[in-house]
């Protein structure tokens, strides 16, 4: 973090709101954020307060109504659904709640499966990954014969083995228990820093929030 | 009707079909077929052809001195494998386009021997039917077994007949002049129907009639009748044209097939435009040693044979056709004749598309002398 | 590429975790196109063989001539056409003895065969061998071996003329003996005779017929299709319509097991989604997996057919030469075509099946949280639209029974009443629900009856399928019970005779009638004879029958008029087989002329009566008569009425005395048991069929329940978790899928009766020219009824039986999963 200063995700003005029930309801309304590179940023807010729609709109998951996201250097506006799927191949890593692991793939394969795809197969780097992750003795075991906090780490591994410029994460931590959840972070954060992407991290968690470089809460669809 | 016949034995894949068909083919097949010789018959290759005299299949030879003797020699010759009865015709109509018809019949002994009665006769006739006019050229082909009355000849009245088509002379005809004559043949796409009249005697090829066909001596019996005028109808596509003009009659028979290496032939009826008839042929070889032989008649009796030393022939210009590339236009010298012609052919592409496929249609020639002839081509 | 592989390998991860979904779909694939593919093999083979023998020689496919009086003509006629210019061939067809079987002898001209007639290369080889002395026997390989004879080998037939060398042609037809026309014309002693002249394509001017031939000669216009074609059209029908119906029964299968791997799936596209598959490469590759899939099973189900069609094809032969008399060669021989039809077949059923889940992923959003579906207004909209098209259907089905008068028209309308009721059945069941849980007293049976609405949706393809299956079978079994019943009756009263003697020649015949009329053990002798002849462009068999009571009491008479027995002894009456009545439309009383050596012949119907199994049109008159009008035919054939004890004594003297052999000397009782067991093995096909269809129907109904099983915890936790035990809830669910099976399977029974109804009434009569009394089996509809709640059984039981064996934490993940 401390090299250079150079912006990695731009969020300028951002808006998003959703129909329900017939009525309008805004979620986002004009949000502005900046990651620079190796930056550590926690999101933080209430319930339904929009976090995980931002990291959804940054993931290029869905689309912004207003504003712009310029991830490295590129306007998301102005890709289609196959570049928006492909900047998630190559330059983002992943590890939401609802996109859990791929049962049917052992966790060798579940660590390998996004960096095959994106087509930059870094064995060696694999491998570090599943010892510092501490994998190394379950890539035979398939993602239901694991715990919870093994489970997250392999989200984890996975997302960071394609090394992105930007590691996504929403309460990753949110089903364990509290010493797991500091052990899965801490392991996160030596691996960010060690790749040199950025983090941009969602918790409920103000105590671990703490434990990252900066830290911006959404409050009614705004950043403070 | 052919292809018929011959694909449903074709795709047999026979071999023997092969033989017993190809045989068939055109008439000088016999006179110059080198394809003859290697299919007439089973025995034919290993023998080889070391000159003349019986070949040890039980057919008539042919040997010199045999005078021949009409109207018997008119008819069939039942004893002898293959044998032809053989009309071109240079016509022209009203308006004065050119246009050519060939009526042929060939016949063909499976075996030696006695003839059998009903369907086991051993004769097997083919029939070609041409016209040819400068835009197009239609042909035909047929056949029959012998012994049921589809196809057959006799001398007296002379009648020679495939299916529908057919020659005949009538009581009134002259067995030396073979006049007059009629003739008639149809395709799907054509028909005609011609009479021809002579006032001229027929004349006898080779040594009177004695027809040498290679340096071994192969030969056959041949005569022809040349100077036919012939008036009558053609139909193209069912619009009929009245037409006139000059007929050539070939008849030979023989029963010895060629030397092996002889690989096609050309051959050529010519009207020269003062009354002159001159027929030469060229058996080609694997070699350098074209067989050429011809003779020459004029009106008032006189005749001149002529050998491969007193002609040259050289074809000019070559048509593709059919996967073929054939010479279609030809110079022709016979210097003891005072003879230098250019032969070129009233429509290039006559070809015979049938079982044995050749090049046969009417021609023009001018230089030394004009006139109007056939031209036969195979083996290319 | 790369990428796309290990997408595809990521997918194929699933399958490798859940092998026996893995093995539903494979199993649903092969078997939609095993018995399609089967069926395709042995029509194919049966329609190469039909085309073998309308192409061989002038049989339908060619234009041909023949003599106005019936009988052979002098060649001198061919020789005449042919100088007026018509491109005709001779041909000379007679019969020949050959050891006590007869042949086919068929003289040729091969010089002059035209060129369509000679696309089957019936004759192969040498033409000089072939038409020059001694000539050729061209045969079929069949019936090389059916002679027992090899070829170069020469054959003796029974009139002491020897047959040319065989020679093997293989594609002619079995049991013709192809011969050169001179050399038919010696072993027929014909000389200077043919049967007819088949006319050639090409065009040239020719005389007219009249001018050639006078009114001796009638042209007969090809035919495209070949009598033949027609006469089994129905046959090939019936395999065709059950191989459709088991291919849409296997696609069921097909369709339940890729529903419930997309469901299963789902997270996992999610996932694969958002680590930067696009979409468009995500369906393409779901694509390239399904095709992969049914190019695979495809290939295994048509190996699985080709082993079903080798099979059933001696089956399927003998009903076919039973029935129609039509030769199939015993070896199946398949053609490219029949692979590359399979795997298109294959590729686009699981299409077909797997439409609605492809569609599902390719507007997957993967963010969508799971909605909950609003199924019960879905599925009411769903099962009224059913209901409606059902009434479209079965209105079309009225019009097909008022207007329609085709065999085509009959398949058309049984097709109708299935897929009517196969639509109609949700809505049917729906209401027969309703209806419950209106009924319903108590909490417990309230929710029964509700929930098994619910999952009417998930059921109703699988049940569909049931109730096809179920009611064909019935339709099928009654049909063939109704004829097998009617066949019986009928062969008792058509083989009058004990014993049944067909003479060499006629010399040996009246040495025989000569002899047995010394025999205190002989009743009576029955002379018997038949002649062919033509009536309205088709064949006609005029079958004599000697006046005596042995005939008047038992003949299988339909309908007569009255002294009907008296009129035929007049000579100018005759009895009409019932195809016959009904194919020319003739009734008592109405009249036919036929050609006869001795001119043409007036004769009155004063009867009609049943001619099973008979393809040709047939009709009986009074012996006397027929020997009146037809002079030459041979009298070979006699019929003995016996002293029953005396039968095996008369017999072997027979033997012994004229040398007769079995296909000369037959007793009653080995004729009928011979005519009976052909009965059955005609039928033994549509056994076999009805069988496997049955099946596929309980694998459909099985693996509908297993997928099901998985989406119903959902449903089922909340009773566990108010206190109902995981045996009650497998009891409930086991009673559930029975109830509305059985429901499925009453409806189909009236349902089945209907299909027997149109088979009976209106296919057969159609297809056969025969009409069957219509009988109800209880028995069978009995069994068949528990045989499909058998099934029903085994398939709920194993869904059910895991649910009770379900393990507590399953159950409660459900309340921890809802988010």
């Amino acid at each position: 973090m401390t090299r250079d200063k150079e912006i990695v995700l731009s969020v300028r003005n951002l808006t998003k709101a959703y129909s329900a029930a017939g009525e309008k309801v805004s979620v986002l309304r004009g949000v502005n954020l900046i990651v620079a590179a190796g930056e550590r940023v926690a999101l933080t807010g209430e319930s339904g307060s929009g976090k995980s729609t931002l990291l959804h709109l940054i993931a290029g998951l869905d689309r912004a109504d207003g504003g712009d996201i310029d991830f490295a250097g590129t306007p998301m506006a102005g890709l289609n659904e196959a570049g928006l799927a492909a900047l998630r191949r190559d330059r983002l890593g992943l590890v939401f709640q609802q996109f859990s692991l791929i049962p049917s793939l052992n966790v060798g394969d579940n660590l390998a499966f996004q960096s095959r795809i994106a087509g930059r197969n870094d064995v060696a780097w694999q491998t570090e990954l599943a010892q510092r992750l501490g994998l190394a003795g379950l890539l035979d075991r398939y993602p239901e014969q694991l715990s919870g906090g093994q489970q997250q780490r392999v989200a984890i591994g996975r997302a960071l083995a394609v090394k992105p410029l930007l590691l996504l994460a929403d309460e990753p931590t949110g089903n364990l228990d509290e010493t797991t959840a500091d052990n899965v972070l801490a392991l996160t954060r030596d691996l960010v820093a060690r790749t040199g992407c950025s983090l941009l991290m969602v918790t409920h968690s103000n105590r671990l929030a703490a434990t990252l470089d900066r830290h911006v809460n959404l409050s009614a669809g705004l950043i403070a | 009707m052919i292809p018929t016949f011959a694909e449903l034995f074709a795709e047999t894949g026979c071999e023997c079909w092969n033989r017993t068909t190809s045989f068939l083919i055109s008439r000088r097949t016999f006179a110059g077929g080198a394809l003859l010789a290697a299919l007439a018959g089973k025995t034919a290759r290993a023998q080889g052809f070391a000159g003349l005299g019986m070949n040890g299949q039980g057919f008539a030879p042919v040997v010199p001195g045999r005078p021949l003797v009409f109207p018997a020699d008119h008819g069939p010759h039942p004893d002898f494998r293959i044998e032809w009865w053989y009309v071109t015709a240079n016509l022209a109509d009203s308006s004065g386009s050119a246009y050519g018809a060939q009526w042929t019949l060939f016949r063909q002994a499976m075996a030696p021997g006695p003839q059998h009665e009903g369907w086991a006769n051993q004769q097997i006739w083919m029939g070609h039917a041409a016209v040819t006019r400068a835009d197009t050229h239609r042909f035909s082909e047929t056949f029959a077994r012998g012994g049921v009355g589809q196809a057959g000849s006799q001398a007296s009245p002379l009648e020679a007949w495939i299916d529908a088509w057919q020659m005949r002379g009538g009581e009134r005809m002259n067995s030396d002049t073979l006049s007059p004559l009629e003739l008639n043949a149809a395709g799907n796409d054509f028909a005609y129907t011609l009479r021809l009249e002579a006032d001229h005697a027929l004349v006898l090829q080779g040594d009177a009639g004695y027809s040498v066909k290679s340096e071994q001596g192969q030969a056959s019996y041949y005569y022809s009748q040349p100077y036919f005028r012939a008036r009558g109808r053609i139909t193209v596509d069912d619009k009929p044209a009245e037409v006139t003009g000059l007929a050539w009659m070939d008849r030979e028979w023989s029963s010895q097939p060629l030397a092996s290496d002889q690989t096609g032939w050309d051959w050529l009826s010519l009207h020269l435009n003062r009354g002159e008839k001159l027929m030469l042929f060229r058996l080609r070889d694997r070699g350098n040693h074209d067989f050429i032989s011809g003779k020459w008649f004029s009106p008032d009796g006189r005749e001149m044979r002529l050998g491969s030393s007193d002609i040259a022939m050289t074809p000019r210009v070559f048509t593709d056709m059919a996967g073929h590339r054939i010479p279609t236009t030809w110079d022709i010298a016979i210097p003891s004749l005072s003879l230098a012609i250019s032969c070129t052919p009233v429509n290039p592409k006559c070809w015979m598309g049938t079982r044995f496929p050749y090049w046969e249609g009417p021609i023009r020639f001018s230089g030394s002398h004009s006139g109007v002839g056939y031209l036969e081509m195979t083996g290319y | 590429m790369t990428r796309t592989l290990w997408v595809l390998a990521v997918l194929l991860s699933h399958w490798r975790r859940h092998p026996m979904q893995f093995a539903t779909l494979v199993i649903g694939l092969v078997s939609a196109i095993a018995l399609w593919s089967g069926v395709q093999a042995l029509n194919q083979q049966a329609r190469a063989s039909y085309d073998r023998a309308a192409a061989a020689f002038g049989g339908t496919r060619t234009a041909t001539l023949v003599s106005r009086s019936g009988g052979t003509f002098p060649q001198q006629l061919f020789v005449d056409l042919r100088r007026a210019g018509w491109p005709v061939s001779p041909v000379l067809e007679g019969r020949i003895q050959i050891d006590g079987r007869s042949f086919r002898l068929l003289g040729i001209e091969p010089v002059t065969l035209p060129a369509e007639v000679g696309d089957t290369p019936a004759i192969g080889g040498d033409l000089q061998s072939f038409v020059m002395s001694p000539g050729e026997t061209r045969v079929a390989p069949e019936t090389l071996t059916e002679l027992g004879a090899s070829e170069g080998g020469s054959l003796q037939a029974s009139n002491d003329m020897t047959l040319p060398p065989l020679r093997l042609a293989a594609r002619l037809t079995p049991g013709v003996l192809v011969v050169d026309i001179g050399i038919a014309q010696q072993l027929l002693k014909m000389p200077g005779q043919v049967s007819r002249l088949l006319i050639g394509k090409s065009k040239g001017p020719r005389a007219s017929l009249e001018s050639v031939a006078g009114d001796r000669l009638r042209l007969i216009k090809p035919d495209a299709e070949t009598d033949l074609e027609r006469l089994t059209d129905s046959f090939h029908l019936n395999l065709t319509a059950f191989g459709l119906l088991s291919f849409f029964v296997g696609l069921f299968i097909v369709n339940s097991a890729i529903g419930l791997a997309f469901e299963q799936r789902l997270p996992m596209l999610r996932t694969l989604r958002a680590c930067g598959v696009s979409s468009r490469q995500l369906n393409a590759v779901l694509l390239l997996e399904l095709v992969f899939f049914a190019l695979v099973a495809g290939l295994a189900g048509m190996v699985v057919g080709y082993l079903i069609a080798a099979a059933l094809l001696p089956d399927v032969a003998a009903s076919l030469r039973g029935l129609y008399g039509a030769q199939i060669p015993g070896q199946l021989s398949l053609r490219p075509q029949w692979w590359l039809a399979g795997l298109v077949i294959s590729v686009l059923g699981a299409l077909l099946a797997a439409a609605a889940s492809l569609l599902k992923a390719g507007r997957l959003s993967v963010l969508a949280a799971a909605q909950p579906q609003a199924w019960h207004q879905a599925q009411r909209r769903w099962v009224m639209l059913q209901g409606m098209a059902a009434l479209a259907v079965f209105t079309a089905a009225l019009g097909l029974l008022w207007f329609g008068d085709s065999l085509l028209a009959g398949f058309a309308l049984l097709a109708a009443i299935l897929l009517g009721a196969a639509l109609a059945l949700p809505l049917l069941l729906e209401l027969v629900l309703a209806g419950g849980e209106r009924q319903a007293r108590g909490a417990l049976a309230a929710w029964f009856w509700a929930d098994s609405r619910q999952q009417l949706s998930g059921l109703s393809l699988a049940l569909m399928a049931l109730l096809l299956a179920l009611s064909v079978n019935v339709g099928v079994g009654t049909m063939v019970e109704s004829f097998r019943q009617t066949f019986v009756s009928w062969l008792d009263g058509r083989l009058a005779a004990d014993v049944y003697i067909n003479a060499a020649d006629d010399a040996q015949a009246k040495a025989i009638t000569a002899w047995l009329r010394e025999r205190r053990d002989v009743i009576a002798i029955l002379p018997g004879g038949r002649a062919e002849t033509q009536f309205a462009g088709a064949p006609l068999e005029i079958f004599g029958l000697p006046d005596r009571a042995t005939y008047r009491d038992r003949w299988p008479l339909l309908r007569s008029a009255e002294n009907s027995w008296a009129r035929l002894r007049q000579g100018d009456a005759a009895f009409a087989s019932e195809q016959l009545a009904r194919r020319s439309k003739l009734s008592i009383g109405g009249a036919i002329e036929v050609p006869t050596p001795n001119g043409d012949w007036k004769i009155r119907i004063v009867g009609i009566y049943a001619d099973y199994g008979n393809p040709n049109a047939q009709i009986a008159v009074n012996f006397d008569a027929l020997t009146n009008h037809f002079p030459t035919i041979p009298r070979t054939r006699i019929g003995l009425r016996a002293n029953q004890a005396a039968v095996p004594k008369l017999m072997s003297d027979l033997r012994e005395k004229f040398g007769l052999d079995e296909h000369s000397l037959i007793d009653q009782a080995t004729l009928k048991a011979e005519s009976k067991r052909i009965f059955k093995r005609t039928f033994s096909v549509t056994a076999a069929l009805n069988a496997f269809t049955l099946a596929v129907a309980g694998i459909a109904l099985l693996t509908s329940l297993l997928t099901l099983g998985n989406s119903r915890l959902p449903q089922l936790a909340p009773l566990w978790a108010i206190g109902i035990t995981r045996r009650q809830l497998a009891v409930i669910e086991l009673l559930k899928t029975m109830s509305v099976a059985l429901v499925t399977a009453l409806l189909a029974l009236p349902l089945g009766l209907l299909v027997a109804w149109c088979l009976i009434a209106i296919v057969n009569v159609k297809a056969f020219g025969w009409r069957l009394p219509f009988h109800v089996f209880p028995l069978q509809l009995a069994e068949l009824l528990a045989v499909a709640m058998a099934a029903s059984l085994v398939a709920a039981a194993i869904p059910v039986l895991k649910l009770a064996r379900l393990q507590p934490a399953e159950l409660i993940k459900v309340f921890a999963d809802e988010r």
